[in-house]
């Protein structure tokens, strides 16, 4: 058979000569299709197996609306910590030469690779109030672990390479010349910042932002060991699902579940607008 | 543009056209090769000629027309069907395969029953090695060579193959000048030794000239003219050959008796075809005449610049017009020197139609 | 263009910053890591070696080596076709595919957990189907593979990806214009190009495969013994307060961390000459 190309006016596929293109897009459709695609059709199907109003009533529960304000709060404080450390972070690495620059570079990485339960209970054992770190603050009666604020923590932990590595190769391109440019014209190093360094990475910024918030807000094995887990006060969203699940609620966990990715996209969204905002505004 | 399409001819082309979205790259293109010919497709970017030369390999489907070699219709032939070897501007030799691997791939690759033996594979590789003068390096990786060295690994891995057709894609584009120049020579040798018919693509009219047997320009995806390099240098079909073939000054003429008239004096005129009486005169500036007092147009000399054998002097006419004149070291004096007056006066010109400008862009 | 080049550090802010930035890492990242191996030997090395003689934390190791077998070679095709799918050819709906592949990133785990629960747990769409037929998905090992996969499915793509579309297809056309076959062009011409990239991959996925710990808590039943993973097991001994016992299996985690990160590192050192600019004129 010859793979001639043939001559037709409209295709749904630029032709090619390279082979493998029905085999590959037969495997890649029917795989996606399977893990994801079909699986993603039941959540988005279940919640609604009792009506409108039973999706509704699952998610206006006081103890649903207390573990999302929870997750997304606590998701968005932490994302928010993280662009302010993170750009701390990459700044230093791409700007200065120092003793264990390359270490310090190869730990941001790190997780990433280290699995949620490892971190989780580590950082529990840390903030419990006779870990090394919760030690210091218990005479002042302040308690880590176990609170909202332990889920900070964690969160914070979680996302900050999602900033670092976003934002660390936009600083790396960065122009000198610019730069080098306005100090000449007498700008002061402040200056520079705010009005030269600081547009040029605000995309990345924003991106690793929403990296890190999408990130924090399902994030459950890192945080359940230091959350405390009491419903209506340190129960992430996550948890509530599963337990949901245990109480073979099916139509509740997955109300649950799709009330969180309808949340997260609609602040997704948001970030994504005012990406596009802020863009336009730069190129006029 | 017709091109006799008979038996004699190995590769025939006929009206191929092809657009790329709303830009028309080709708009009927007729060409055809004799066999063993070497046939260049030359012209500016954007003309056409690398679309023509991807159609022809198979790479790239037309929307119509014809593609036929030795009788056969090669357009439902798929790439590999077809056994044309093909030289890319960037090598694409493979990074991770020796030379000898890269050349041996299109023998390697062959159903059982066509492959050689693995002696007879080497055996290949050894000779066609020696033919693009890299014996010896069988072992090296192309990283290890130059980028002249590469392009001749290039070649030979295309010519493993026993091609019926060679088809090289600007193939010295990517090298430096001096390297371009050598490799220019060394692939005429290898081409008479091979007797392969050739398609050669390029926008450095040197190249074309030296090398091939006819040139073929083409310009905006129209074929201007088909020839051997002489038919081009002295009967150029039109202005736009003219001027792409070499340097060139324009004056207005008249036409009258087969002859160029201007403004008080005349010169003898190679008239193209439909050209019309009241026309732009275009001539060369070794066909030009630069003297002191005499016939000729009045000019101011702008600079002078000494080229070796040869003087380049650029003139300014009294309407802002400039015009450049070359002439042999032993005929410049002194007199014509930066700011001096003097009289111009071509030798030869040409006058071709006016160009039919966009005409025809229905496919 | 020339871009800002690192240089010694002068001045207050210099010096505040690379302090700062020290700090934050050594407390958020560094401190966690060290933790877990100062608890696991906190009872000396015998009392972490008996961990690992518990007959369920043996039975949780091989439970997290065979869903990584299995998972990460079928991610690691997945990613081999999909980027030969995505870099090599156009057509309508690529976006879209490409957005399918990157979905489960953005996916909180117990989420890639509940799909599968929702689809073939007890009042799951196939439950009774399953039920009726005898096969067990949800609580069983069947289960934490699927939700394993459906975690880790990007890992290999996305690294895959970005460096055959910086490659470009020329190789592979100019194998094709030489006669060779597609399996041809491929284990000749693409698999060396990419070997790199798809070990680098390959060891990501690995990574996150054995440490994933929301997805298959969800689905796994949490049968001890038999559907606890490595990350699963750790939360069993953690909530027994059975610590030293926790952070030692925690510890084999983080050293696996570790080790992929290594190699991860110098992987990429090898990529670098890789590129598309590698070995070309």
């Amino acid at each position: 058979m010859s793979r001639a190309l043939t001559l037709r006016r409209w295709r749904w596929r630029e032709p090619s000569i390279l082979p493998g293109f029905a085999p590959a897009l037969g495997f890649t459709l029917f795989y996606v299709g399977l893990i994801v695609l079909i699986p993603l059709c039941a959540l988005v199907a279940r919640p609604w197996e009792h009506g409108i109003g039973g999706f509704w009533a699952t998610i206006t529960e006081d103890r649903v609306l207390a573990a999302l304000r929870l997750s997304f709060t606590a998701a968005l404080a932490a994302a928010v910590v993280n662009v302010a450390m993170g750009l701390i972070v990459a700044w230093a690495l791409v700007r200065f030469e120092f003793p264990g620059r390359r270490l310090l570079d190869a730990a941001v990485d790190l997780p990433f690779a280290l699995p949620t339960a490892v971190a989780g209970i580590a950082l529990a054992t840390l903030y419990a109030p006779n870990g090394w770190v919760g030690a210091l603050f218990a005479p002042f009666g302040i308690k880590i672990a176990y609170t909202p604020l332990g889920v900070f923590i964690a969160l914070v932990a979680v996302g900050l390479p999602f900033i670092v590595r976003t934002v660390q190769p936009v600083l790396q391109d960065l122009d000198a010349e610019v730069e080098e440019a306005a100090r000449l014209l007498g700008a002061p190093a402040w200056r520079r910042f705010v009005e030269i360094i600081f547009p040029a990475i605000l995309p990345a910024l924003i991106t690793g932002f929403s990296l890190a918030f999408a990130r924090a807000v399902g994030e459950y094995g890192s945080v359940i060991f230091i959350a405390g887990n009491l419903p209506m006060k340190s129960e992430i969203a996550p948890l509530l699902i599963v337990v949901k699940l245990e109480q073979y609620n099916y139509a509740g966990a997955a109300s649950v579940g799709l009330a969180m990715l309808i949340l997260s996209f609609a602040v997704l969204a948001a970030i994504n607008l005012t990406q596009r905002v802020i863009a336009r505004r730069g190129a006029a | 543009m017709g091109e006799a399409l008979g038996p004699s001819m190995s590769l025939v082309v006929e009206d191929i056209a092809k657009r790329f979205g709303r830009f028309p790259a080709l708009k009927g293109v007729s060409l055809a090769a004799t066999p063993g010919e070497f046939l260049a497709l030359l012209g500016p970017s954007g003309s056409g000629k690398t679309t023509l030369l991807r159609i022809i390999a198979g790479l790239d489907a037309p929307d119509s027309g014809k593609v036929g070699f030795e009788g056969q219709d090669f357009l439902v032939l798929s790439p590999r069907e077809r056994r044309v070897g093909m030289v890319f501007q960037h090598y694409a030799l493979f990074r991770h395969m020796t030379v000898a691997q890269n050349v041996s791939f299109g023998l390697r690759v062959r159903a059982r029953r066509e492959r050689p033996a693995r002696a007879e594979i080497a055996a290949t590789v050894k000779r066609l090695l020696s033919l693009v003068q890299l014996e010896g390096l069988e072992g090296r990786y192309p990283a290890q060579l130059s980028g002249g060295q590469r392009q001749r690994v290039a070649l030979a891995r295309a010519l493993a193959i026993e091609p019926r057709m060679l088809l090289l894609d600007e193939p010295f584009g990517a090298l430096d000048a001096k390297v371009r120049k050598e490799l220019r020579h060394w692939l005429r040798r290898i081409h008479d030794a091979t007797g392969v018919t050739t398609v050669f693509v390029t926008h450095d009219q040197d190249e074309a000239m030296d090398l091939a047997d006819r040139v073929a320009v083409l310009n905006q995806g129209r074929i201007e003219q088909i020839g051997a390099p002489a038919d081009l240098h002295e009967q150029p079909a039109s202005a736009f050959v003219f001027q792409f073939l070499g340097d060139s000054n324009q004056l207005p003429c008249r036409i009258e008796g087969g002859v160029a008239r201007f403004d008080g004096f005349t010169a003898p005129a190679v008239i193209a075809p439909g050209a019309e009486a009241v026309t732009t005169a275009w001539f060369r500036p070794h066909e030009t005449q630069l003297a002191p007092v005499g016939e000729g147009l009045p000019v101011t000399i702008d600079t002078v610049l000494i080229k070796g054998a040869v003087v380049r002097l650029d003139c300014r006419a009294d309407d802002g017009r400039r015009l450049e004149v070359e002439m042999p070291r032993s005929d410049y004096g002194r007199s014509l020197s930066v700011g001096a007056h003097a009289r111009l006066r071509p030798t030869l010109v040409f006058v071709f139609p006016a160009p039919t400008e966009g005409a025809g862009d229905d496919i | 263009m020339r871009t800002v080049v690192a240089s010694r550090p002068r001045g207050l802010f210099a010096w505040l910053a690379i302090t700062l930035a020290t700090a934050w890492v050594a407390l958020v990242i560094l401190l966690p890591l060290a933790s877990v191996f100062i608890e696991a030997f906190r009872k000396g090395v015998g009392a972490y070696l008996d961990a690992f003689r518990d007959p369920d934390a043996i039975a949780a190791i091989q439970l997290t080596l065979t869903v990584a077998a299995i998972s990460v070679p079928l991610n690691a095709l997945f990613g081999v076709a999909a980027a030969w799918l995505v870099t090599r050819f156009e057509f309508v709906g690529k976006t879209l595919l490409l957005t399918l592949i990157d979905l489960p990133f953005s996916l909180s785990p117990v989420i890639s957990g509940l799909v599968w629960v929702l689809l073939f747990g007890a009042s799951g769409w196939f439950g009774p189907l399953l039920d009726s037929l005898g096969i067990a998905v949800i609580f069983n090992v069947t289960g934490i593979v699927l939700a394993t996969i459906l975690v880790t499915l990007p890992f290999v793509a996305r690294e895959l990806i970005p460096l055959m579309q910086a490659q470009g297809a020329e190789e592979e056309i100019a194998a094709v214009t030489l006669g060779a076959g597609g399996l041809q062009t491929f284990f000749h011409v693409t698999l060396p190009n990419i070997a790199w990239a798809l070990l680098s991959g390959v060891l990501l996925c690995n990574a996150r495969a054995m440490g994933e710990f929301g997805a298959v808590s969800v689905v796994s039943g949490h049968i001890r013994g038999q559907t606890d993973t490595l990350p699963l097991h750790i939360e069993v001994l953690y909530n027994d307060y059975n610590f030293v016992a926790a952070f030692a299996v925690a510890s084999l985690l983080a050293g696996l961390a570790l080790v992929t990160l290594g190699a991860k590192a110098a992987l990429e050192w090898r990529l670098g000459r890789e590129g598309a600019g590698a070995g070309r004129g």
